[in-house]
C-alpha cells in the first residue's frame, strides 16, 4: 500500500527538532577545547626542542592516541553524545571512526573483520581526501609548467 | 599576553569550524560521514584557493586540528612533493603529508582492538 | 472443511479492507488501474469460515497460557524492570559475541516460559521465532537446542504480534501447542543497522533505542490464560520515509492502516477496549498515529498507548523517542499487558506489532522504509 506523497513532508515537519542552541554550544566549546589541547601539545613539543616538521606530525598523533584510548575504554562515545560535531570534526573524530570498527569487528576475525571493517567510516574521508589532493596536484603541476 | 591571544584564536576558530558542522548535521539531511568528507575536500579546495593558509597562520591548531586541516595538509603535501620531485608528487604528496596520522590511527586502533572489547551502551 | 476460494478481488468490489476510501489525507487510493486479469488467477487455499475477510477469527478457545521476558541493563532500570523474569546487566548472557548473546536471550526466555508450566520442549508442536538480524540468526542459532519444528519469522519489530497471530491460527487449526519467541539486542542491531558500538555519534530526538529484550509466548487450546479472539495481518506500507532515525513516522501509517481495517471490519471502536497498544512507534509515531486515526473519525482517547513508551523512562534514561525492536513489544506484553490481563485489570486489549522492514542496503539505494503492522485481539 502506498502513502500519500505529502506524508514525508508532514513527518519531517512533525518530527521533534534537535536542540540546535544546546548542540552548537557543546560543539563550539568541546571542539574549541580539543584545538586548544592540540596547540598546547604543539607548544610543549616545541619547548622540548623538537623540530618544527616533527611537531606538525606529533600533534595529530598525540590527539589520535588520546581518542583511541578513550574509545577503547568506552568514554569517547559518552563525550560525543553531547559534543556532537565538537568531537567529530577535529582529528579525534577520525581516530574514533578508525578505532570503533576495529574493536567492534574483531569478533569476525583479524582479516575480514578488523582488517576490512576498520575503514568502514574513515575510508571515505581518506578516499575523497586523496582524490581531491591528486586533482589539485594535477592542476598545480600543470600551472607550474606554464612560464609566467 | 600574546600566548593568551593565540590560544583564544585557536579556541574560537576551532569552535566555529565545529559549530558549522553541527548546524549542517542538525539542519540539513547531511549525515556525519558526508560532513567529514565535505570538510576534508573543502580543506583541499580552500587551501588551493589560498584561503585556508592565512587561517592556519592566524589560528594555528584551531585550523589544523579540525578535518579541514587534514585537507590543508593534503594540499600542502602535494605542492611540496611536486616542487621537490616533479610530476610523481601528484600521487605521493597527499599520503606522504598525512602518513603519520593515518598510520598512527591504524596502529593504535589495532592495539586497542587487541586490548579492549566493545561494551553495551 | 477446506475449499479453494478467491481472496484477492478487483479493487472496485469486495475489497476486504473497506476502510480505505476514508483515508483522506495520507493514504492515496489504491491504484484503480490494476488490470483485473492479474487477480483472477490469484487464489489460495483458506478455510471456509475465514471467507474473504481479513479479520481472522480464532474459533476454538486459544489462549496464551505461559510467557516470559528477558532483558538487559536499560530494561532492568526502566519502569517495567521489576517484572522481567531474567535480566543480565552485562547484556552478554554468557556469550562471546552480541549475536550469540541475543540467541541466548531467546533460549532463556523460552526455557523460562516452559518452566513456568512444568513443560518440556516435547510439549510444543511448532516453534515460531524471529528477530531483526540477517537470516534471523538469533532465532535459528539460539533455539538450536530445542528439538522441535522451527518456523523462522521476519516482520522486523512486528514479529511478536506476527508470531502470536500465527501461533493462534495453528493452535486453532491443529490443536497443538505453539511457542512464539522473539528478541532484539541493542548491540547486535546497532552493529547491523547503524554504527560500531564505540563510535561517537549523536542521536536525533526522533531516534529510538533498540531494546535488549526477548519474549516467549506459549499458546494452546486451554481455558487458562489470555484468550486470542482474532488476528489481522497488516499490509506492507511504503511509508515514503527515508530517515533511519525516524522509524516511528515510518511505521505510523502501517499501524493506522491495520487499526482502521480492524475497526471497519469488526464494527468495534476504540472505546470498546481497555487498552490499544502499538508495538514500538515511540513518541513520534504514537502522536502521528493518533492524528491519522482522528482524521479518519476514531478518537483513540485514553485507551491508546505504545509499548515503546512504556519500556523506558524516556527522560531519566535519555531514550529520545522511546524503545524499538522485536523485543520491545514482546517484553512489554510479557511484563505489563499480559500480567494485567491475568489479574483482571485489563479486559479487552488490541496488541498491534509494528515493524519497519528496514534494510540498510535498500536505504542507501534510495528506497524508502516499508512498514507493516499485525494485530492481535486479546481478551482476559
Amino acid at each position: 500500500m502506498k502513502v500519500d506523497e505529502k506524508y514525508e513532508k508532514f513527518a519531517s515537519e512533525h518530527a521533534a527538532k534537535s536542540p540546535l542552541g544546546k548542540d552548537c554550544f557543546f560543539a563550539f566549546t568541546v571542539g574549541g577545547f580539543i584545538c586548544v589541547l592540540g596547540q598546547a601539545f604543539s607548544d610543549i613539543y616545541t619547548l622540548l626542542g623538537v623540530n618544527e616538521e616533527t611537531v606538525k606530525a606529533l600533534v595529530p598523533v598525540s590527539l589520535i592516541f588520546l581518542s583511541v584510548l578513550l574509545t577503547g575504554i568506552g568514554v569517547f562515545d559518552k563525550i560525543a553524545k553531547f559534543a556532537g560535531a565538537g568531537t567529530l570534526v577535529p582529528i579525534t573524530g577520525f581516530a574514533n571512526a578508525v578505532a570503533a570498527p576495529a574493536i567492534d569487528n574483531k569478533a569476525e576475525g583479524y582479516v575480514m573483520g578488523l582488517g576490512a571493517k576498520i575503514f568502514i567510516i574513515a575510508g571515505p574521508v581518506i578516499m575523497y581526501g586523496i582524490l581531491a589532493s591528486v586533482i589539485y596536484g594535477g592542476i598545480y603541476y600543470i600551472a607550474g609548467l606554464i612560464p609566467i | 599576553m600574546e600566548k593568551i591571544l593565540v590560544y583564544l584564536s585557536v579556541f574560537i576558530v576551532g569552535g566555529i569550524l565545529c559549530t558549522i558542522a553541527q548546524i549542517l548535521i542538525d539542519k540539513t539531511k547531511l549525515t556525519p560521514a558526508r560532513v567529514l568528507v565535505s570538510y576534508v575536500v573543502g580543506g583541499v579546495i580552500l587551501t588551493a584557493m589560498g584561503i585556508y593558509g592565512p587561517i592556519v597562520d592566524f589560528a594555528k591548531a584551531g585550523a589544523t586540528v579540525p578535518l579541514t586541516g587534514f585537507g590543508y595538509s593534503l594540499a600542502r603535501g602535494v605542492e611540496k612533493a611536486i616542487d621537490e620531485n616533479g610530476a610523481i608528487g601528484i600521487l605521493t604528496g597527499g599520503f606522504t603529508a598525512t602518513s603519520a596520522g593515518i598510520a598512527a590511527a591504524l596502529v593504535f586502533a589495532f592495539v586497542a582492538a587487541l586490548i579492549f572489547r566493545s561494551k553495551p551502551k | 472443511m477446506i475449499q479453494k476460494i478467491s481472496v484477492l478481488k478487483a479493487p472496485n468490489h469486495g475489497i476486504p479492507y473497506i476502510g480505505y476510501t476514508q483515508y483522506t489525507r495520507f493514504f492515496s487510493e489504491m491504484n484503480p488501474q490494476v488490470p483485473q486479469r492479474r487477480h483472477e488467477s490469484n487464489t489460495f487455499t483458506a478455510t471456509e469460515q475465514y471467507g474473504d475477510k481479513m479479520l481472522i477469527e480464532i474459533k476454538n478457545e486459544t489462549r496464551i497460557f505461559s510467557f516470559a521476558a528477558v532483558g538487559g541493563k536499560a530494561e532492568k532500570n526502566g519502569p517495567l524492570g521489576y517484572a522481567f523474569d531474567y535480566t543480565d546487566e552485562s547484556e552478554r548472557f554468557s556469550q562471546k559475541t552480541w549475536e550469540s548473546a541475543e540467541g541466548s536471550m531467546q533460549k532463556i526466555a523460552l526455557s523460562m516460559a516452559l518452566g513456568k508450566r512444568n513443560m518440556t520442549e516435547k510439549d510444543i508442536g511448532v516453534l515460531l521465532a524471529g528477530d531483526l538480524m540477517n537470516q534471523c540468526t538469533a532465532s535459528c542459532y539460539g533455539l538450536l537446542s530445542f528439538d522441535i519444528p522451527f518456523v523462522g519469522l521476519f516482520g522486523a519489530c512486528s514479529t511478536a504480534a506476527e508470531g502470536l497471530a500465527l501461533s493462534a491460527i495453528i493452535c486453532d487449526q491443529s490443536g497443538s501447542v505453539c511457542a512464539a519467541v522473539t528478541s532484539s539486542h541493542f548491540c547486535s542491531a546497532e552493529r547491523q543497522f547503524r554504527f560500531p558500538l564505540e563510535y561517537g555519534g549523536q542521536r536525533t530526538p526522533t531516534s529510538q533505542r533498540t531494546a535488549t529484550a526477548s519474549g516467549a509466548f506459549i499458546t494452546g487450546r486451554t481455558n487458562e490464560g489470555v484468550r486470542i479472539k482474532s488476528v489481522m495481518f497488516g499490509r506492507s506500507v511504503d511509508s515514503k520515509i527515508k530517515d533511519i532515525n525516524n522509524m516511528g513516522a515510518a511505521m505510523a501509517p502501517a499501524a493506522a492502516d491495520t487499526m482502521l481495517r480492524f475497526f471497519s471490519e469488526s464494527g468495534m471502536k476504540p472505546g470498546d477496549f481497555d487498552l490499544i497498544a502499538t508495538g514500538d512507534l515511540g513518541a513520534e509515531g504514537y502522536s502521528i498515529t493518533k492524528l491519522i486515526m482522528e482524521q479518519n473519525g476514531y478518537d483513540m482517547g485514553e485507551v491508546y498507548d505504545d509499548c515503546g513508551l512504556r519500556l523506558y523512562d524516556r527522560k531519566r534514561q535519555d531514550m529520545h523517542s522511546g524503545a524499538s525492536g522485536c523485543g520491545c513489544s514482546a517484553s512489554v506484553a510479557c511484563t505489563s499487558i499480559l500480567p494485567d490481563m491475568l489479574s483482571g485489570k485489563l479486559g479487552r486489549v488490541l496488541f498491534i506489532g509494528t515493524g519497519a522492514l528496514m534494510s540498510p542496503t535498500s536505504l542507501q539505494q534510495g528506497e524508502p522504509i516499508a512498514s507493516v503492522a499485525h494485530l492481535v485481539y486479546l481478551e482476559g
